[in-house]
């Protein structure tokens, strides 16, 4: 089977100069909307059991972080859910082109052959609605994460479509993902030349604090950097990018304040205990500075705009931030204004869209 | 300028440099034996006969002994004799008070009776052992947490001893410690001015992440300033620090994270503050009001000017950054040698000094 139509082939490639979204979420609307990718046995259990999918507790349905105000809504569909709202909203407004990420909460799924079917059949829905459809997009490709062995399956399956640049992971697995169960997964991601994208949220059904379940979503809201700084910290311990040079993990919807002191504390262990894990040979923040890029919302920014310079800074490299937008969701701060405007010319054109088109290859 | 506080001395032959009070000193237990002076019948039959059982696999193992050079004349472990602390470590460092963090076993105990038993002989041999052979001592009450109405009643029964200054919470606690289940302690500790503070590491089962276990003690290791955001956070929107006027103080935490856990709870705030309406000021108001953070282990920034950053971003903030060394353990942090940077006088005064002088009324 050709993996795309020829005409699509054609263009793709053809993402002209400017800001390239890093982060637009593609929402898969019901499960009804994947019934034409789904065997007949996955649409009757949907329709005639209390099955009815995936759960969706990552973003709380009403909250105002979930929907930002002037959304283009489609008659009876959720934002974000056609690609008729996502021309309307992001490249009709100046943006050259970017990245989907489509959140889908197969990592819920206790029942493993219910992951992986609706796992393929998100991904096909991807291909044939989206990625065949608009030549200024990339794909994530939905993955069974609680499985690695099946998500590496369905890497090898649909991974070398040229639309899919990323695999979509939940920043909340049940084990950090240096851990070696996930071996197989990353394997496959690395073989395909796929990015890593480590997105907000999870279903594994372990609290998001080493301390148990927090009372509200605003906590659990702020609680996922220290989600994204544990899954760093194992990564680079656990030896993952020894194990694969080339592989990059994209840092969706983390913010980014919080890194530098992050990595003097990471840094400062490694030098005291870096005997206990000897294949570790270079500083963490190395292997952050070299193998880790990070989308730029939420900016959770100071409010002394010197020290948003600062904290840049102390990242100590050009290459890490992208502009992401996380459409449909809401954020106060406008990048433009809150952070590129502090920024000397050459730095902000790489945060806009040279950064994401060399780790996207685009 | 030396400053000399009421208590501290000069060493004969040495310099005197300027006293320092230090907020994480640990006063350590040979073995759960040496509690058994301090059980009653009920109790030390118990441990002799079903032992200490916290939660199996609930804990990763330390892997790096302590200081050996702390490590007293009878052999027993570093850190378990009071006088051989004060020789070696109290007397020439110049150390004015010693806040006393004793890690002990019984807030991680499934028997919730069993473990508050466990806290009072901890307090009792704290008092005995500790702060009655020498003034410059300061302790803290270990309560068996997990069982508010048993550590409620120890608080009580603790806190006409002047010397005893803060509660003791570990790094995680079974909920994250903003939860009602835990208001009563923090009442107690409001009626009687007491501080409550966490010590990094010690579960009663919870990994070190927000995702489950990893593999290598050094994971382990970087973990805890992850924790001890999810308590300040938890403190926080759970609105505890309108309702008990009481400081929060993070022990062994560092204390880098800080401002940008300001700035994201902050911006999370603006975003969904219809969630949490029981807040009447912005989460970093808070932080400025009733969290307190000790030094160690003290973040070191690959270029000194970073630390200069550091404490611009904390503003007023640093005036609640208390140093603390972690002695006897193999992590300590050498009050000669643990800050990354030269910093002025008065800077250095407030953090080995006068912020701990102030929030213990240490004068």
């Amino acid at each position: 089977m050709s993996l795309e139509s020829p005409a699509i082939a054609a263009a793709r490639g053809k993402i002209g100069p400017g800001t390239i979204d890093a982060e637009i979420h593609n929402v898969v609307p019901s499960s009804e909307a994947l019934f034409p990718y789904l065997t007949r046995h996955w649409r009757e259990t949907i329709t005639q059991t209390l099955f009815k999918g995936v759960a969706d507790a990552s973003f709380p349905r009403g909250a105002p972080t979930t929907t930002r105000p002037g959304v283009t809504r489609a008659e009876g569909q959720p934002a974000a859910s056609t690609l008729d709202q996502i021309k309307a909203d992001i490249l009709d407004r100046g943006v050259a082109g970017g990245i989907l990420t489509c959140f889908y909460a197969v990592d819920s799924l206790r029942n493993p052959d219910a992951a992986i079917a609706l796992s393929r059949a998100a991904n096909d829905w991807q291909i044939a609605e989206w990625l065949e459809k608009e030549p200024r997009l990339r794909g994530s490709l939905v993955v069974p994460s609680q499985l690695p062995r099946e998500a590496a399956r369905e890497i090898e399956r649909v991974g070398d479509h040229p639309g899919f640049v990323q695999v979509l992971l939940p920043v909340r697995s049940h084990l950090p993902y240096g851990n070696r169960i996930h071996h197989e997964m990353f394997e496959a991601i690395a073989r395909k030349h796929l990015v890593v994208g480590l997105h907000f949220g999870g279903h594994p059904g372990n609290p998001p604090t080493p301390s148990g379940w927090p009372s509200y979503f605003v906590e659990e809201y702020v609680d996922m950097a220290g989600v994204f700084a544990s899954q760093m910290t194992s990564m680079i311990t656990e030896g993952l990018f020894d194990e694969f040079p080339a592989l990059h993990v994209a840092m969706l919807e983390s913010g980014f304040t919080w890194i530098p002191a992050h990595l003097w504390r990471f840094d400062k262990e490694w030098r005291n205990l870096r005997r206990l894990v000897p294949w570790v040979r270079r500083p963490p923040s190395a292997y952050v500075r070299e193998h880790f890029r990070v989308t730029v919302q939420p900016l959770d920014a100071p409010r002394d705009p010197q020290q948003m310079v600062d904290l840049v800074d102390q990242l100590e490299s050009e290459e890490m931030l992208m502009y992401g937008s996380d459409y449909p969701h809401l954020h106060l701060r406008d990048p433009e204004a809150d952070l590129l405007a502090y920024l000397t010319p050459g730095h902000a054109a790489r945060v806009r869209g040279d950064n994401a088109r060399t780790l996207y290859r685009l | 300028m030396v400053v000399t506080a009421p208590g501290s001395r000069a060493v004969a032959g040495r310099p005197v440099r300027p006293a320092l009070i230090d907020c994480d000193h640990h006063n350590e237990l040979d073995s759960d034996a040496d509690l058994y002076p301090y059980l009653s019948a009920r109790w030390l039959a118990h441990a002799k006969s079903h032992g200490l059982r916290g939660a199996a696999g609930g804990m990763y193992p330390r892997f790096m002994p302590h200081r050996e050079d702390a490590r007293p004349p009878s052999g027993r472990k570093s850190g378990t004799d009071a006088r051989h602390t004060v020789r070696h470590f109290i007397e020439p460092q110049n150390v004015a008070y010693a806040v006393l963090i004793p890690l002990n076993p019984s807030a991680s105990q499934l028997n919730l009776d069993f473990g508050s038993a466990l806290a009072t002989a901890v307090n009792d041999w704290q008092v005995a052992e500790w702060l009655d052979v020498d003034s410059r001592f300061r302790a803290s009450i270990t309560v068996a947490f997990e069982d508010p109405v048993g550590a409620v009643a120890e608080i009580e029964h603790r806190a006409r001893d002047k010397r005893f200054v803060q509660v003791q919470f570990s790094g995680r606690p079974q909920e994250p410690m903003g939860r009602r289940k835990y208001w009563p302690i923090y009442e107690a500790c409001a009626r009687h001015g007491l501080h409550v503070f966490s010590h990094a590491f010690g579960s009663y089962g919870q990994p070190i992440t927000g995702t489950g276990w990893p593999s290598y003690y050094v994971e382990e290791h970087v973990g805890p300033a992850q924790a001890v955001q999810a308590q300040v956070t938890s403190l926080v929107f759970e609105g505890v620090f309108d309702r008990f006027p009481i400081k929060f103080v993070s022990v062994e935490n560092g204390f880098a994270w800080l401002p940008s856990l300001c700035w994201r709870m902050d911006s999370a705030y603006r975003l969904l503050k219809s969630e949490v309406p029981h807040l009447k000021h912005e989460p970093s108001e808070y932080v400025r009001g009733h969290v307190y953070a000790s030094t160690q282990p003290m973040e070191e920034p690959n270029r000194p000017r970073y630390f200069h950053k550091m404490i611009e971003q904390f503003g007023d903030l640093f005036d609640h950054i208390m140093f603390a060394s972690d002695y006897p353990h193999w992590d300590y942090d050498d009050p000669d040698q643990a800050l990354p940077v030269n910093l002025p006088h008065a800077i250095q005064q407030k953090i080995y000094f006068d912020n701990a002088a102030r929030l213990y009324n240490l004068a």
